[in-house]
């Protein structure tokens, strides 16, 4: 059952001009990239910075449009509609971001930052008992909903942006090199933590990240990315026994698995 | 934390000068307008703490409800630009696109006329009062807070926070609100704390020549204004207005000082290296 479906969509950013008289260059960031993700299912999206991985990332969340292509969300282009429809539809996708130290507003409480998504759907229900669920689900505790961000490590802040995302109970999680910026003790708990809600929950994750390591522990399938094409695809295992490619070799490489 | 000295000094000023202001109203020396004209250019006394003027008005009574004034043109002045430049700041950064363009050109356009002469024009059509001088004072902070908080509004615009809040499904005037706003609180206080010894210092000046405060209604610039033909007869009737102005744009000049040292990561780095 095919929840994401993403048809050859391209994106591309006019740089800023070099000179006065020539038209200003541009960047194919994303260049018909196609790709399916099942309900429940785990894809890996690998590549270097540059690759157009975060691109494709924002393109699905719907933060941007794409120039050519489109992005199928359970059969429907975000694109299509109208804001206040995408705005309430973005409760079923949900993303965690690379920086846990960047994605939480210092100025606010993390029970109010994790309450953000239940509030946009403008619901009428008290959102602390969903907050403490939510907060207990990502293995903190309900009390910790009064304290600000600072208080807390870059593990325990990444499992507060996770409680965020998932307390919509979305279909869909973007996580964009949720764990990069982690320490690797921690990555392998948040990790862990991911593929546990992905269970209890049915989630389907797109995973992106630059560390093949990363991905080929958790994600089903793989998608290899360089200069904004896939240069191949496939199940996870099938990919790392019989690279199809030198670019994936490097990556394996660099990995050391 | 150890308290900068600009801070510290410019609050203990600002706090003497609010006091007085506040004071002013249940309680002065003297009533300010009582003219006592046998008793012109007393010097100070004990009745007359700093002596009276040319016609016999108490000086200490006259300066603190021209406190009073300064401060009430300078906080509603800075408090009405703040909020319509703050808010037109917000909308170019949450929409970008031409009408961030508009509104900012439009504050370039605000920033190439001279304030003092806006103020001028205005108090030439509608008459020289202290609420025109609040209208034309704000009018010219307008472009200001605009400016600031729309660039202080970009910066936060790029935060990853932001970017969750869109993915929650928040609109662009709810991210502004909850984020936005709060996270440009210190450089927009900054700003009008700066702006309060401005404001300050124009009312002088207006009042000065004539455009602000009507008498009775004392105001340190007219005062100054009054006191300028009798210079040689009785200079301390230009020292002492002219020393109160000091002391107030001096005191929120240095205590915005002060709140941006402390405020900027930017200096917090540079001082802690």
């Amino acid at each position: 059952m095919t929840l994401l479906q993403v048809d050859s969509v391209s994106r591309r950013y006019r740089l800023p001009r070099r000179a006065l008289m020539r038209p200003a260059p541009v960047l194919t960031a994303v260049d018909g990239v196609s790709f399916t993700l099942a309900r429940g299912e785990t894809l890996g999206v690998v590549g270097e910075s540059g690759s157009g991985k975060s691109t494709l990332a924002r393109l699905v969340m719907g933060f941007e449009r794409p120039d050519a292509g489109r992005v199928l969300f359970d059969g429907q282009d975000n694109n299509d509609l109208p804001p206040a429809a995408l705005r309430a539809a973005r409760r079923r996708f949900q993303m965690v971001f690379q920086d846990p130290f960047g994605s939480l507003d210092p100025r606010r409480r993390v029970g109010w930052s994790v309450a953000e998504p239940l509030r946009a759907l403008k619901g009428t229900e008290d959102p602390a008992p969903r907050v403490a669920e939510a907060l207990e689900q990502v293995g903190l505790r309900a009390a910790h909903a009064g304290r600000y961000p600072h208080e807390f490590s870059g593990g325990q802040r990444q499992r507060i942006a996770i409680a965020r995302a998932i307390i919509t109970r979305p279909a869909l999680l973007v996580a964009d090199e949720a764990v990069s910026a982690l320490d690797v003790s921690v990555q392998a708990q948040i990790l862990n933590l991911l593929m546990d809600l992905q269970e209890e929950l049915g989630l389907a994750i797109l995973f992106i990240s630059h560390d093949l390591a990363v991905v080929a522990s958790t994600c089903d399938r793989l998608l290899v990315m360089q200069g904004g094409r896939v240069l191949e695809a496939g199940e996870t295992g099938a990919v790392l026994d019989a690279p199809g490619h030198d670019y994936t070799r490097t990556l394996l490489a660099a990995a050391r698995l | 934390m150890r308290v900068p000295f600009n801070l510290a000094l410019g609050a203990a000023l600002v706090a003497l000068v609010l006091a007085v202001a506040l004071v002013s109203l249940v309680w002065t020396p003297h009533p300010h307008a009582a003219l006592d004209v046998a008793n012109k250019f007393a010097p100070p006394s004990a009745v007359h703490w700093l002596g009276t003027d040319q016609l016999g008005r108490d000086l200490v009574s006259q300066l603190m409800v021209a406190a009073r004034n300064s401060m009430a043109v300078a906080v509603l002045a800075v408090g009405i630009g703040c909020a319509l430049g703050t808010g037109l700041g917000l909308l170019a950064a949450a929409r970008g696109g031409w009408t961030e363009e508009a509104i900012m050109r439009l504050s370039d356009l605000g920033f190439a006329f001279p304030a003092l002469l806006f103020a001028i024009m205005l108090a030439a059509v509608f008459g020289p009062s202290l609420p025109n001088v609040v209208i034309a004072i704000a009018f010219i902070n307008i472009p200001t807070f605009a400016r600031v908080s729309r660039a202080a509004a970009n910066q936060v615009w790029r935060r990853d926070y932001v970017w969750a809040a869109r993915a929650a499904g928040m609109g662009r005037f709810a991210i502004s609100r909850d984020h936005i706003l709060p996270n440009i609180a210190a450089p927009v206080i900054v700003q009008m704390t700066i702006e309060f010894a401005v404001a300050i210092l124009v009312e002088a000046a207006l009042s000065y020549l004539g455009l602000g405060a009507q008498p009775p209604n004392p105001s340190w610039g007219r005062m100054l204004s009054e006191a300028q033909t009798l210079m040689y007869l009785a200079p301390q009737l230009a020292i002492w207005p002219g020393l109160c102005i000091v002391t107030a744009v001096l005191g929120f000049s240095l205590l915005g000082d002060g709140l941006r040292d402390i405020t900027d990561p930017r200096l917090t780095r540079v001082r802690a290296a």
